[in-house]
């Protein structure tokens, strides 16, 4: 019964994120039909320095006075998320009791858990940081991940193989579901630098791309979001390193999984080292951490389907 | 090449010196570990020797035109391939080569004060500037009051405090490189000095650790037998639970065996063996991997000896446990015998007419066999497979034309034809699969691993920062806190400038720069650092500043 009502709330979870998402959508195409035109935000757009004076961007965007309707659609579309976000945390914590274990025993627990940290981290950068501009591709990817999680990922609720029943089984997990969701806002960010610096090189920066951020704020953003999940990752590979040792003798099997988190790790290593390094800054170190986002996803979801190994476990 | 010859002098040495310094220069390091990340992605989506000899045969039959040629590029054993190798040495011998200069440079500059202010301050980020009625020297020790509270570096000039924070942020670094490179030798010392053995063990026998008892053993170069500890693990028994509920059914739940540990001089233990809970034996440790079935069986002979009794160890075939082996009587008379089986924990009839295994435990367990018998074969003492039946100088025995093939419930037997002999299925047995393994450098491996997290966290977090104060006479200094003789318009100075000219105050300028990216709130330390300075804050706020 439990886990009946624990999969209601994440059905309901799913549709009210698309529902959110729909809500950001409206707000981005009524910003664009209010042809928006800050002095502000011109001036960034006709190449103004960037120490041009004026109000930090966040604040500029925040404020950037847009149509009442703009705000309200806005405003609708966080409210929604918080009420998808209580169901779908309500379906998570039920789901783990209705096991009576940690619910992270396989994919549809795994990406259901990550996702919501994810929205409570987004969550807690809109309302504390006034970072709603994040709203309408969280959303998409909050839709994105419930739906295929009830749909394609589901599997009834059930008790742990002996394999995973250890205290690094919940250390190693729970690293890497946070890792995850900061590595996904932070290839969000990632995302909208390239799109919005693109707009600002060719001086056509309005409606949707008006809303959001600097160029320069979102690298920002960006990097602190690697900077932060990518410890958490090593900790992620170690902890799974450390059990391995302990579970079979090895540090390192070079199962699939493994090996896909390596090259993930790698790949988010280059993306660190070409931030610090001349002619890789900014679009290319964009283009590295979207890659690294790719291969957290692939490692997460195609290995699974696609490769037997060490970390195949029942019901995917 | 005429540049290079110029750069790092003629011939080898300068061809070495080329070679080094591209080598350990970021950008090769960059690719080289972009090129790591590459080779290891065949390595996963390719069936590899190591771990799936099967795997890679299949593949090798369904791809015969380009299959053996990525088997001689070494395509099925990645990790273990001389130019994967050949990647990661390049790539910590680069490492290596970044990591000496730069901790050369940081223990300098830990000794050296911080450095003194840059000429053109009011280009640095953060830039105030007023002026201040009291000496410069009083200025000066307010400021370092200030900065010494918040734990900078502080170097004092005669017009200048220059203070700088933020070192660990390179000891971080540091130690998070260095502590790659310990890993990668403990691994190595692991693999070269460590073993790992498997053997089978079934209920009621026993386990002793030497080379000649493991199924399969794997050491590194230095390895010698001497190493293994002197232990046996006897199985007392093996609790097995699998999931009868409707949903994964028949997936494992519990895995617990009871083993005895014996060691020389010490008092026998019992304890228990489970999957994520090795047991630690001398310097080894045991670890549980896998489990089956053994069925006891007698067998005996045309002339009524018994020839055969007790467990035989069956492989598992499938999910449910469907397990493979041969049971042997080459001592049989006047023929000897052998079956080929088939072990069925929970048989039902199924699929093309014949027998399947429909869970995991033994519910219902059946013996299928078939028979074989020829004349007696001399002792040649060659080493056989015990799980694949020979059957040179054998042929099936057959009942009325056609081959025997027989299905045995527990306590029934079958009696051969032709007065052969006769076999009974007495019951089963389980047995499991124990590693024995010993990694010498694991506490290298750990520890490095756990500074390396820490050192990246610290490296990731601590954000260095350089503040300046700047003094001189009011009439003097340049706008920009430069050294140079005052252009005689201030650029943008502020009113203090023309009310104080002439006076005997004391122009101040502060500034300051972020030495990483990632940081906000310079302009409030600036600020704040100017205030404790004593005059007024007139900042210019940049892109780069975001108050949160």
């Amino acid at each position: 019964v439990i886990a009946y009502y624990s999969s209601l709330a994440m059905v309901t979870s799913a549709v009210l994120y698309l529902l959110a998402m729909a809500a950001h959508a409206a707000e981005w195409a009524s910003a664009r039909s209010a042809k928006v035109a800050e002095p502000e935000l011109a001036a960034v757009g006709a190449g103004a320095p960037v120490g041009a004076p004026g109000p930090a961007p966040a604040e500029a965007s925040a404020g950037a006075a847009p149509g009442p309707r703009t705000e309200v659609f806005g405003r609708a579309g966080l409210a929604i998320t918080v009420i998808a976000a209580l169901t779908h945390i309500a379906g998570v914590v039920l789901r783990g009791v209705a096991a009576g274990r940690a619910p992270w025993g396989n994919m549809y627990e795994f990406i259901t858990t990550s996702l919501a940290i994810a929205v409570i981290a987004y969550l807690v950068l809109a309302i504390r940081f006034r970072m709603r501009w994040l709203g309408l591709p969280v959303t998409l990817l909050l839709t994105i991940g419930q739906g295929l999680a009830v749909t394609v990922f589901y599997v009834a609720v059930a008790a742990l193989m002996p394999s995973l029943r250890s205290v690094w089984f919940v250390v190693h997990i729970i690293a890497a579901a946070t890792a995850g969701a900061a590595f996904n806002i932070g290839g969000i960010a990632a995302i909208l630098y390239l799109v919005r610096s693109r707009a600002e090189e060719r001086g056509r920066v309005q409606g949707y791309l008006a809303r959001i951020p600097s160029a320069t704020t979102l690298d920002r953003v960006s990097y602190r979001f690697h900077a932060f999940a990518f410890p958490l990752w090593t900790f992620t590979i170690a902890a799974g390193a450390i059990w391995a040792q302990a579970a079979w003798g090895r540090f390192w099997n070079w199962d699939p999984k493994e090996t896909w988190s390596l090259v993930t790790w790698i790949i988010y290593a280059v993306y660190l080292h070409a931030r610090a390094t001349a002619g890789w800054k900014g679009r290319r170190a964009a283009v590295v951490a979207i890659v690294g986002l790719a291969s957290f996803w692939f490692n997460f979801i195609g290995i699974n389907l696609l490769v037997s190994g060490l970390h195949s476990y029942a019901g995917i | 090449m005429a540049a290079v010859a110029a750069r790092f002098g003629r011939g080898l040495v300068g061809w070495l010196r080329f070679a080094w310094t591209t080598l350990t220069s970021m950008r090769t390091a960059l690719i080289l570990l972009a090129v790591l990340g590459i080779a290891a992605v065949p390595g996963s989506l390719l069936p590899q020797r190591p771990t799936n000899p099967v795997g890679v045969s299949d593949f090798l039959r369904a791809h015969p035109d380009y299959g053996p040629w990525l088997d001689r590029l070494g395509f099925f054993d990645v990790f273990g391939s001389a130019w994967f190798a050949a990647i990661y040495l390049l790539l910590f011998i680069s490492l290596i080569g970044c990591i000496l200069p730069r901790t050369a440079t940081f223990l300098r500059e830990l000794r050296a004060l911080p450095s003194a202010p840059p000429g053109g301050l009011s280009r640095l980020p953060g830039f105030t500037t007023g002026v201040r009625d009291t000496s410069s020297s009083a200025v000066l020790d307010a400021a370092e009051a200030h900065l010494r509270a918040r734990r900078y570096r502080i170097r004092r000039d005669a017009e200048s405090v220059s203070a700088e924070r933020g070192y660990l942020r390179e000891a971080g670094n540091l130690l998070f490189h260095i502590c790659l490179v310990a890993m990668l030798v403990g691994l190595a010392w692991g693999s070269l000095f460590g073993f790992k053995g498997t053997a089978i063990v079934v209920e009621g026998q026993a386990f002793s650790n030497t080379l000649s008892q493991y199924d399969d053993f794997g050491a590194g170069a230095g390895f010698g037998p001497s190493q293994l500890s002197p232990f046996t693990v006897r199985l007392d028994s093996f609790d097995v639970a699998f999931e009868t509920g409707p949903v994964q059914t028949g997936a494992a739940r519990e895995f617990n065996a009871h083993v005895t540990v014996s060691r020389p001089g010490q008092a026998d233990s019992q304890q228990s063996l489970q999957v994520n809970s090795p047991l630690q034996v001398g310097g080894e440790q045991v670890s549980l991997l896998g489990h089956g079935y053994a069925p006891v069986v007698t067998v005996k002979d045309g002339n009524g000896d018994v020839v055969f009794s007790g467990p035989v160890v069956f492989l598992p075939q499938d999910a449910n446990f469907r397990s493979d082996g041969v049971i042997k009587a080459p001592d049989a008379r006047p023929e000897r015998l052998a079956f080929q089986g088939v072990f069925l924990p929970t048989a039902m009839s199924g699929g093309a007419g014949g027998m399947i295994s429909a869970f995991p435990d033994a519910l219902n367990p059946e013996l299928l066999l078939n028979i074989w018998s020829g004349p007696p074969k001399e002792e040649t003492g060659a080493p056989e497979n015990v799980y694949s039946l020979d059957t040179t100088g054998l042929t099936q025995v057959t009942k009325d034309g056609s081959p025997v093939s027989v299905g045995l419930q527990i306590g029934t037997g079958y009696k051969l034809p032709d007065g052969k002999g006769s076999i009974t299925f007495d019951g089963w047995k389980r047995w499991t699969k124990l590693q024995v393994s010993n990694t010498p450098g694991g506490w290298l491996v750990l520890g490095s691993v756990m500074l390396a997290v820490l050192g990246m966290s610290i490296s990731l977090t601590v954000k260095p920062r350089r503040l300046f104060v700047r003094v001189s006479s009011a009439a003097a200094g340049g706008p920009d806190g430069s050294d140079a003789p005052a252009p005689a318009e201030p650029v943008g100075g502020p009113e203090e400038a023309s009310t104080h000219a002439g006076g005997g105050g004391t122009r101040v300028f502060v500034a300051g720069l972020d030495r990483a990216e990632g940081r906000g709130g310079l302009t409030d330390e600036v600020a704040a650092l100017a205030s404790a300075c004593g005059i007024g804050v007139t900042l210019t706020p940049t892109d780069n500043e975001e108050q949160q």
